[in-house]
């Protein structure tokens, strides 16, 4: 995890032409004055310098912290795209605000112009940043381990040791250990002794890479979900059968439309429902819903039933259908003043309360009253599953499954609105132009029906009866592609955070020297990229083993730094308990630092 | 499948026992962290005495770290750690009997999050505690000192969650059954628990850093008991280890509630606000992995910015459960 040389090169060059004065922007402007000749050269100079501060590192991180500012209205305010009716309820609850969040685009925050900015931005900081890091990266894969140091003693991270075995015995085994320890290993033989150079944990740098490249394919996989994916939703009655590309609401990317949508037909044959009934404390929750529906991918294709639960979506080719909704659907018939039906059906009406206190509404366009002229009947009202008087008298329900079914509704008559063209909502009446049904004594006229009962309305308007009740099942009907994409892509950027954060990085260079009375000078040192717990126990592994290898035991404490265990790194020999931490910034920060710095700056 | 009002009566039980037993260790625990503070202070007035003032104020106060403070025998602290886990074993019990009551994992709503979410953390301090005392002496910490620091806000959840939160044991709506319930639920556990361990460490670390400065600088921090706990830069240490790990959570946490949005809402990111705040968690702790990286923001602004992602994490647990309309309202209260 620690930075490239690169990286430190930049912000280094970077903070030198500050010092100098010399920022491109004053550069061109003294190019013109003294030495005209150097102008071309501006622009070009201008755009490196804007290149390289927008792919520093600094930047990155102030793009990522301005993207999570960015994010958070999206959650204050209702989005168009999950929250439509939230949308208006918000615009008509504030009407001297919702102008101002409308033009920032406050309603729809993950696909406007200032959110796509800053990540459109990121990502770009992001590929200059990563695809040179890349480069940098696959030669240094392919280089040597790094030189031995002159004098690895000096390192602090060391530990010497006098080996009875010859040097080139001794070279030999460590090379082998290191080998065993998943180093990269080069031995280095020399007149008199030699040395191994050793590296391990260059996958660290992998994984970095291959988790930002994996944000950047999962950016471009939600994107392609978005340009292609579509939605419908279809309310199915019981009994019914809804045909693939008939919906009540569709929405879709631009790369996609309706005649995408495959030519399925889906009758809903039954709808299960179940609320708690039992536990006290619950009562009403709900427990079950289940449609279960008979489905035919394409016209002549054979037929299947299937359950969709919640959960469980049904598919039809690439295309989920998953329930989103259930209610209640009373059977309501209407008959006109001359006796003709002239309304007869399961009428969805909308859930409003846990309850199931639902609203629906009945629009009769072609009615004709006791005299025979043509009248426009409405009804609106409320459908109660298990019906009983609330606190304040009126009826309400008390339990969401079908105890006590009962239809309030009033009736209305005048100009449905239904021949200007203008399209209508299906659950609302339009109150203008109608005038309220009203009894002998002037009060509104109430119909309170329970099932199989009927009422005759005031006026020779006609009857209305309440046949029964059948419940229906919201459908959404969608495909996402890139789904699949974006998964992949998210697991790979997980490996490479996961290498990242956790593969310690180390060098461990192994010095020997033939020693005086016979055998060998051993000095084992190690340097990791930041401040690594597990470096001691590493150098005291790799001596460990290296004199297993040689078939000679341990002497005493050998020289050198004697390390502590660090609390985490118990009960191993600590080869993993790498954290890369740096402790930058903090009082007494370390040595180890330092040396990594000056060797890195070699 | 019915719920077993019995054996969810003996899940209450349990918990108001165990918070009785965390009670008591935080006493003790508390208790621990005053003795040691008087006695560092001692031990510095005999230095001082020592050393006859001729020395300064200044030079002294550099030098009482360096005196190992955890060679006490401590009584308050063994007897706090015994409370602890007496405390810790009543919590697992009664999670464990929450959850055979209504025959699921127990994490379905608010309160049985908090009361999981809180044994995990209980349980990684023990093991905490465990591994620093095999480490041994001298070498190893005593995280006993931390141990006010988890027992208090332990206590605090499991409090403030029978309070506000409390439902019943009850079976699951349908939009929960799912065996995506078990892991995308569990990991933002793990996750949501270990967040909370890196802000307990981020936290000492800021303050130590705070008393290194003042030493530095001649002043007398205050505080003597924070001298037995470890110096900044090894908290600084722990405290990334632990968002690391935390962040690694919150990564698949995303992923599999990606998942399961799929499943269950057909589509497998809506922007539904509790989705948007645990994008904003996890792009405030990449914030702060970045800031270690950057030279400027590393130290103690990287550690502002991991505390600023414990605050949004909190916020999306109090605020955005309870208060946010979307699709994630399974708080249950
Ligand atoms: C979508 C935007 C980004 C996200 C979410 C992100 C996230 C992260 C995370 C979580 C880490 C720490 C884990 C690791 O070391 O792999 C990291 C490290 C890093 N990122 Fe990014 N990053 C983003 C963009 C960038 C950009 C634009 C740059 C270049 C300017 C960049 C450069 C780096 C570097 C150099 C490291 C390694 C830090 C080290 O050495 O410790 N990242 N990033």
């Amino acid at each position: 995890m620690a930075r490239t040389d690169e990286t430190h090169l930049d912000d280094l060059r970077d903070e030198y032409r500050d010092a100098q004065g010399a920022r491109p922007a004053a550069r061109g402007r003294r190019g013109r004055a003294s030495a005209p000749r150097a102008a071309p050269l501006a622009p070009l100079e201008f755009a490196r310098y804007c290149w390289r501060q927008l792919t520093s590192m600094r930047t990155a991180l102030f793009l990522l912290m301005l993207l999570a500012v960015a994010a958070v209205p999206g959650s204050t305010f209702p989005q168009q795209g999950n929250d439509p009716a939230g949308v208006a309820r918000w615009t008509a609850e504030h009407p001297t605000a919702a102008p101002w969040v409308e033009r920032l685009q406050g309603f729809h925050v993950y696909s406007s112009a200032w959110f796509s900015a800053i990540y459109i931005l990121l990502f770009i900081s992001l590929i200059g940043c990563v695809v040179p890091r890349a480069g940098v990266h696959l030669r240094g894969l392919r280089s040597a381990p790094p030189r031995t140091p002159a004098r690895p003693e000096r390192l602090p991270e060391h530990r010497a040791a006098h080996l009875a075995a010859d040097p080139q015995r001794v070279l030999g085994a460590a090379g082998s250990v290191l080998r065993g320890r998943r180093f990269r290993v080069e031995v280095r033989p020399e007149e008199r002794g030699g040395s191994v150079a050793a590296e391990r944990g260059h996958h660290r740098e992998s994984g970095n890479l291959l988790f930002h490249l994996s944000l950047v394919g999962l950016l471009l996989a939600v994107a392609s979900s978005s340009l292609f994916s579509y939605a419908g939703q279809r309310l199915v009655v019981e009994g019914q059968t809804a045909v693939g590309t008939t919906f009540d609401s569709f929405t879709s990317g631009v790369g996609a439309d309706e005649s995408d949508v495959p030519p399925f037909s889906m009758r809903l044959d039954s709808m299960d429902v179940a609320f708690e009934a039992r536990q006290t404390s619950q009562i009403g929750e709900p427990r079950r819903f289940a449609a279960n529906v008979t489905l035919t991918e394409a016209p002549g294709e054979p037929a299947r039933t299937e359950t969709i639960r919640v959960n469980h979506p049904a598919k039809v080719g690439g295309t989920q259908l998953s329930l989103s909704g259930n209610g209640y659907a009373p059977v309501i018939v209407v008959r006109d003043g001359s006796g003709a039906v002239v309304q007869d059906g399961a009428t969805p009406f909308l859930p409003q309360t846990g309850n199931y206190d639902s609203t629906g509404v009945v629009k009769v366009p072609d009615a004709v009253d006791a005299a025979g002229r043509p009248v426009q009947i409405g009804l609106q009202g409320v459908f109660l599953p298990s019906a009983t008087v609330g606190a304040d008298g009126n009826p309400v329900s008390g339990f969401p499954d079908l105890a006590n079914p009962v239809l309030v509704m009033q009736a209305f008559t005048g100009d449905l609105g239904l021949d200007d063209g203008v399209p209508q909502n299906v659950y609302e009446l339009d109150g203008t132009g109608l005038t309220q049904v009203l009894d002998e004594g002037g009060r509104p006229f109430a119909i309170q029906l329970a099932p199989g009962e009927s009422v005759q309305l005031p006026d020779g308007l006609g009857t209305v009866s309440f046949e029964g009740v059948q419940r229906y099942a919201s459908i959404d009907v969608r495909r996402t592609p890139g789904q699949t994409e974006a998964l992949v892509f998210s697991l790979l950027a997980t490996t490479g955070l996961v290498l990242s954060l956790f593969l310690p990085r180390r060098r461990v260079w192994v010095r020997v020297r033939p020693a005086a009375g016979g055998g060998s000078d051993v000095v084992v040192a190690g340097l990791a990229r930041g401040n690594d717990a597990g470096l001691a126990f590493e150098v005291d592994g790799v001596l460990r083993r290296l004199r297993r290898a040689l078939g000679e035991d341990e002497p005493g404490t050998a020289p050198g730094t004697a390390p502590s265990p660090p609390p985490g790194a118990v009960g191993d020999d600590g080869g993993e308990h790498d954290d890369g931490a740096r402790g930058a910034g903090a009082p007494g920060a370390h040595e180890a630092r330092a040396g990594a710095r000056t060797e890195e700056g070699r | 499948m019915t719920v077993d009002e019995n054996v969810a009566q003996v899940s209450n039980l349990l918990l108001y026992s165990a918070m009785t037993a965390y009670l008591g260790s935080f006493i003790a625990y508390a208790a621990d962290l005053a003795e040691g503070g008087k006695e560092i202070k001692a031990r510095e007035v005999r230095r001082r005495e020592r050393a006859g003032g001729e020395a300064g104020e200044a030079g002294e106060a550099g030098t009482v770290l360096t005196e190992p403070a955890t060679a006490r025998r401590r009584r308050g602290a063994a007897v706090g750690t015994s409370l602890f886990t007496l405390a810790a074993l009543l919590h697992l019990g009664s999670v464990v009997s929450r959850g055979v009551s209504v025959h699921r994992v127990p994490w379905g709503n608010m309160f049985e999050f908090a009361l999981t979410g809180s044994l995990v953390v209980a349980v990684g301090y023990l093991v905490a505690v465990v591994r620093a005392q095999r480490a041994g002496l001298g070498g190893g910490r005593d995280a006993r000192y931390l141990g006010t620091f988890v027992a208090g806000p332990v206590l605090a959840t499991l409090g403030i969650a029978l309070r506000s939160f409390y439902v019943e044991a009850a079976q699951l709506v349908p939009a929960l059954d799912s065996y995506w319930l078990v892991i995308h639920v569990l990991v933002a556990i793990l996750a949501t628990a270990l967040s909370t361990l890196g802000f307990s460490a981020t936290v000492l670390q800021l303050t130590q850093e705070k008393r290194e400065r003042v030493r530095a600088s001649g002043g007398n921090p205050g505080g003597a008991f924070m001298d037995a706990l470890p110096g900044a830069v090894e908290l600084e240490r722990t405290a990334f280890r632990l968002n690391a790990v935390a962040f690694v959570m919150w990564t698949f946490t995303l992923i599999a509630g990606a998942v399961w949005a799929q499943v269950a809402w057909n589509r497998y990111w809506n922007w539904d606000s509790k989705e948007v705040w645990t994008f904003v968690i996890w792009v405030v702790y990449a914030c702060y992995l970045h800031a270690r990286a950057t030279r400027g923001w590393d130290g103690r602004r990287a550690a502002w910015l991991s505390v600023l992602a414990f605050a949004c994490m909190l916020f999306n647990y109090l605020v955005v459960n309870i208060f946010f309309p979307g699709l994630h309202s399974y708080a249950g209260v």
